[in-house]
């Protein structure tokens, strides 16, 4: 955007008001350099020590744990209704549709009248989640119309088989061992 | 006279035992050494260093002397056989063989707490210093292998640059205590520490003593971001173990001589069974300095060593050296 003023500027380009000086260092080398230098040796050597007076800052992982915020999306939960007791899970298998990592598998049955398993009337005879594919994106939770499904805060699932990361229904309805702790308001 | 005069009135049990002593003593810090370093290093980077093995992280070193025992003395398709086994020796016998001079107390009933007391005093140290480079060029060399190579050409040229300042920062010292004698100097700095007056020589001995030690920011011998890590590149097992333990003994041996030297040597508040105490504590202080320093400063460039050693500390050095014995001399 070249406006009236600068186009006029002839060469060679005069130092105008609008031309900032670059700012160089002093040049290197010399006593000067070395008087400078272990100036700048001092500075750095206080920099460090302020840091070992501060103390470490790591975490010492798997003896302390870092808090995880409400929304963390870790191993997911099957829920039940507190006061029945039954599955709130129905079955209908909108959470293996929403799965973008296709992990969900769900059987779905009908209810017996005599001994109902869920609420409604179907309930999810094989609830499986495939953690090993599972890319915690939380889509299953947005679409379960129940809220049967919910992601936890539970993130250590290392194990040594993959076969044993295929969380069954009974492992995800279980009471997660929350081995996370939980951020408090003002954390 | 063929061998020194000063330290060899003692019997020959006496002196083995002081040997032993001191040795067994060193040999004892020196690993405890490695591990305080990697803790130290840690603190200054705001985290903890080794802290899993044994109490506090202090059994670290009993662990990985176990590992590098446990390895295989392998040795490189081009390597001089005796030469490349040579080197680590000839380094670790050098660094033990300083030790000798450092004076841990005062000289009590004809016995005193040093290995010897030669005539020539320090430069015994520097004569064994001088030997240890040999232990970096040969093994560097020997290796067949181009960044061993590297590394030992430029810790042949770093020590020439280096130890000429060196020499130069401690004779102020020599010549304000008259002697060469470790003992001797110690003993003349009775009413004020040499460290006082002699503030430039100190400096100018610590900076050279990292470039000596092959410690940051002068580590340009190892450098690994350059020489994979230079003439200890194609070492593995105790023979690496050595490299790494002489290096510590350099620093405890360059911290001594810079105590003695500058610190008061032994001496402090106290009886006198405190000496080698006193002495162990300014060691162990200047060590830390060492800690300090290469926690703080990145490694040099090739021409800024050189040209800092020469342009900048040989002068200084020799100015120095000039001032002080002229106004000794006026004085």
């Amino acid at each position: 955007m070249a406006n009236a003023e600068t186009e006029t500027r002839q060469f060679p380009y005069l130092p105008d008001s609008d031309v900032v000086a670059v700012q160089r260092g002093p040049e290197p080398g010399g006593i000067k350099g070395a008087y400078r230098v272990f100036g700048e040796t001092l500075r750095g050597l206080k920099t460090t020590m302020a840091r070992m007076i501060e103390g470490p800052v790591t975490i010492q992982y798997p003896e302390e744990k870092t808090a995880v915020y409400p929304r963390f999306r870790g191993r997911h939960k099957l829920h039940r209704f507190e006061d029945t007791g039954l599955e709130k899970c129905v079955g209908c298998s909108l959470c293996a549709a929403a799965c973008p990592a296709d992990c969900i598998r769900v059987v779905a049955a009908e209810n017996d009248p005599a001994n109902r398993v869920s609420a409604g009337e179907r309930y999810a005879a094989v609830y499986e989640i495939n953690l090993s594919r599972c890319i915690f994106c939380g889509y299953c939770e947005i679409a379960c119309p129940f809220d049967a499904i919910t992601m936890g805060h539970d993130y250590e699932m290392a194990d040594y088989n993959r076969g044993d990361l295929i969380f069954t229904k009974e492992m995800l309805l279980a009471e997660p061992l929350e081995r996370t702790p939980l951020r408090t308001a003002d954390e | 006279m063929l061998i020194a005069e000063v330290g060899f009135a003692e019997a020959t049990w006496i002196l083995v035992l002081k040997a032993l002593v001191i040795f067994a003593a060193v040999f004892a810090i020196a690993p405890v050494l490695t591990v305080v370093e990697r803790k130290i290093l840690g603190r200054f980077q705001a985290r903890y260093g080794p802290n899993r093995v044994g109490p506090f992280g202090l059994l670290q070193p009993a662990a990985d002397a176990l590992k590098l025992i446990g390895k295989e003395q392998f040795e490189p398709h081009g390597a001089l056989r005796f030469l490349y086994a040579a080197g680590p020796a000839l380094v670790i016998f050098s660094g033990v063989a300083t030790l000798a001079i450092l004076p841990w107390g005062d000289v009590k009933g004809g016995v005193g707490f040093y290995g010897i007391d030669v005539s020539i005093g320090v430069l015994y140290f520097f004569a064994f210093g001088g030997l240890s480079f040999y232990g970096l060029l040969l093994g560097g060399w020997a290796s067949g292998s181009k960044y061993s190579f590297l590394g030992a050409m430029r810790s042949a040229a770093q020590l020439i640059s280096y130890e000429i300042s060196m020499a130069l920062a401690l004779l102020g010292s020599i010549m304000m205590a008259g002697s060469l004698s470790l003992t001797e100097i110690v003993h003349a700095q009775d009413e004020v520490w040499f460290v006082i007056p002699q503030f430039l020589g100190f400096l100018i001995f610590m900076v050279a003593g990292f470039a000596e030690a092959n410690r940051a920011p002068f580590d340009l011998p190892e450098a690994d971001a350059e020489i994979v890590a230079g003439y200890q590149t194609e070492y593995g097992g105790m023979r690496w173990g050595s490299f790494m333990l002489a290096e510590y003994l350099e620093m405890f041996v360059i911290s001594g001589i810079a105590a003695t030297f500058f610190l008061g040597g032994w001496r402090g508040p106290g009886p006198g069974f405190l000496d080698p105490i006193w002495m162990l504590v300014k060691i162990l202080g200047l060590m830390f300095l060492f800690f300090w320093v290469r926690a703080t400063l990145p490694r040099v460039r090739y021409d800024q060593l050189m040209s800092f050693g020469w342009k900048v500390l040989l002068p200084l050095a020799t100015l120095n050296a000039l001032v002080t014995a002229v106004l000794v001399t006026v004085l």
